[in-house]
């Protein structure tokens, strides 16, 4: 046998294994993701409600989407959240990262405690926060009085619902802690010192070192921030069920609503594409806006 | 950023031209004074943080009428823990969601396990001429909006008769994970190549290569899989609250769900049944809780 076909020989083999591996991933993928991708785009072209046979609509269902109010006010609403949670979260967790990074005794704990809460997701913690969300027994509402002001509504009232539900999600921004101390760890210890060296006082180290270098950082937070709030409904259809009115109706409960309520499954399958729209064009947004202030340090 | 501004500023007026050198007393005070207004900024934060907990707690130990009393009873006069057995086993059979969360979640985390360490190994380890359109593919399934399968899931689901069974919670999960998948891989990576040729050398087979040298190395990643696996498992509500229906086979999740609808007012019993349903999780991070945080700081890197 020649060098070369010994080679190729173990090549084949070696691709053989390769499939044979990846396999329960492959069938996984063909089954659970790229069948029903497919399934769902022909779906947006049906009406079927599961009970009579699916019936081709062509585009009817875009065109109703399109003119849909309740639709774009999901839109809005999402939106909304998402900037809130983003915005609040994002800069809030990168001062508690900063704070946890400093060299002072006890940070494990501190960690611990700020990580806590996003360990616990889910229904507890819905219903957690529909407690300390309560107009009248609620925590917040009942420290505001203590003090003699009255809170808001929040999850009863049409302006404070999203707002609340905002300070829920904050609660539980642990991971983007996380992530942000990975990232002040790993900044260079020798551009501080050079930087103190040229008389930089700690807000300039801070503007010119810590910002730049961690702008990567906080960009990959933001954009992971955002899609995670795009996408998240699940405590919210617990806790409000879309209300008060349509105050916190967002995009994915607009299409759990009518997948399994009204069982409405061609229209669901085309707000399921508004959905993965809408996620693409607020990244794309962020990585055009990314050029003008995210820092790399390798071009 | 407020919090670190404010921070900082308490520390005393610092000198307007810094290349001054300080009194070494000078910089001490400072710096003093800067730690502690750190130590303060924690502590307040933490208190936010863990305030909620709190609240929880006392409110599952407070009776009716404490909950709903103005003003506020920050603590019970009287304790009340039979709210968490009355809770438990009131008018819904926690314990039975119980047993359900454990099977459908030990299930799902060993599906994980299997289906996703042999793919990871393959990408990260072997060649062939459609992998990198096979890895592009994972990758992509990762950017896709769970909505989007969503509905066609069912549908197949509902037309296979697997609504209100364990299968389409289970079954799924026994054909690999896309986010841990490529986590592991990432970690496949770092392994050094010496050592698997060095084991190939001796006469390894590819699965003793895995059983032997890169699973030993991959503990971290994998421990971080099976965290992230259970909690995401035990904290499952929206598949099981589409596809299981009968009160006999819901999860803990789901009875929560009912749980609020049921008893508005009684945030007692609410507050004890929702702190027994997070206490496995509790236990398991405050155990695993370095695992934990270098999974996130692994998503975290791997992602960028």
């Amino acid at each position: 046998m020649t060098a070369v076909s010994v080679r190729s020989t173990l090549a084949r083999r070696e691709a053989r294994r390769f499939h044979l591996f990846v396999s329960p991933w492959l069938v996984g993928f063909v089954l659970f993701s790229a069948g029903p991708i497919v399934a769902a785009v022909v779906l947006s072209f049906m009406e079927w409600n599961l009970l009579q046979s699916p019936r081709w609509v062509g585009f009817a269902n875009y065109v109703r989407m399109v003119n849909d109010p309740e639709f774009w006010e999901s839109i809005e609403n999402t939106v909304q959240f998402g900037v809130g949670a983003v915005a609040l979260g994002v800069t809030f967790t990168f001062a508690l990262a900063l704070l946890l990074n400093q060299p002072l005794r006890f940070q494990g704990l501190f960690r611990t405690v700020m990580y806590l809460p996003s360990v616990v997701s889910g229904l507890a913690t819905a219903l957690l926060w529909l407690n300390i969300l309560h107009p009248d027994y609620g925590l917040i509402n009942k420290m505001l009085a203590s003090v003699g002001i009255q809170g808001p509504g929040w999850l009863a009232s049409q302006e404070w619902a999203i707002p609340g539900l905002v300070l829920m999600s904050v609660w539980g921004a642990g991971n983007t802690i996380v992530i942000y101390l990975a990232g002040l760890q790993g900044i260079p210890k020798t551009l501080y010192e050079a930087a103190e060296i040229d008389g930089a006082g700690w807000w300039r180290r801070f503007w010119s070192v810590t910002v730049p270098m961690m702008s990567p950082v906080i960009f990959f937070n933001v954009v992971t921030g955002f899609i995670a709030a795009l996408q998240s409904y699940v405590l919210i259809l617990v806790m409000t069920e879309g209300g008060p009115g349509n105050a916190t109706m967002v995009l994915g409960l607009y299409i759990y609503r009518h997948a399994f309520v009204y069982f409405d499954m061609g229209y669901a399958a085309t707000l399921s594409w508004a959905m993965f729209v809408l996620v693409i064009v607020v990244t794309a947004i962020q990585f055009s806006l990314a050029r003008r202030w995210v820092h790399y340090e390798f071009k | 950023m407020l919090l670190e501004t404010a921070a900082r500023d308490k520390a005393p007026a610092r000198p307007r031209h810094p290349r001054k050198p300080l009194t070494s007393e000078q910089a001490e005070r400072i710096r003093k004074i800067r730690r502690s207004g750190a130590y303060i900024l924690l502590i307040i934060s933490s208190a936010v943080f863990l305030l909620p907990f709190l609240w929880m707690l006392t409110t599952s130990l407070k009776s009716d009428e404490a909950n709903l009393a103005f003003p506020p009873q920050w603590l019970p006069d009287s304790w009340h823990f039979e709210n968490y057995v009355k809770g438990w086993t009131g008018s819904l059979p926690f314990t039975r969601f119980l047993m359900n969360t454990i099977l459908i979640t030990a299930l799902s985390m060993a599906g994980n396990l299997i289906s996703c360490i042999l793919p990871a190994y393959a990408f990260a380890r072997l060649r062939a001429r459609a992998a990198g359109f096979m890895f592009a593919a994972l990758l992509a399934t990762m950017m896709i909006p769970r909505e989007i399968t969503l509905v066609p899931k069912f549908i197949m689901f509902s037309k296979l008769g697997w609504v209100d069974t364990y299968l389409p919670l289970v079954v799924p999960e026994f054909f690999g994970v896309a986010l841990y998948i490529f986590l592991l891989r990432q970690f496949f990576t770092t392994i050094p190549q010496e050592l698997i040729d060095a084991a190939r050398i001796d006469g390894a087979s590819e699965l003793r290569i895995l059983w032997s040298v890169m699973l030993p190395l991959a503990k971290p990643a994998i421990a971080a899989i099976c965290l992230f696996s259970f909690v995401g498992n035990w904290n499952q509500y929206l598949e099981n609250s589409i596809y299981l229906r009968s009160m006999e086979k819901i999860t803990l999740a789901q009875g929560l769900g009912m749980f609020s609808g049921q008893y508005v007012t009684q945030y007692n019993q609410m507050m004890a049944v929702a702190l027994l349903s997070m206490l496995p999780i509790l236990v398991i991070f405050f155990l695993a809780q370095k695992t934990f945080i270098r999974g996130v700081t692994l998503t975290g890197i791997a992602g960028r």
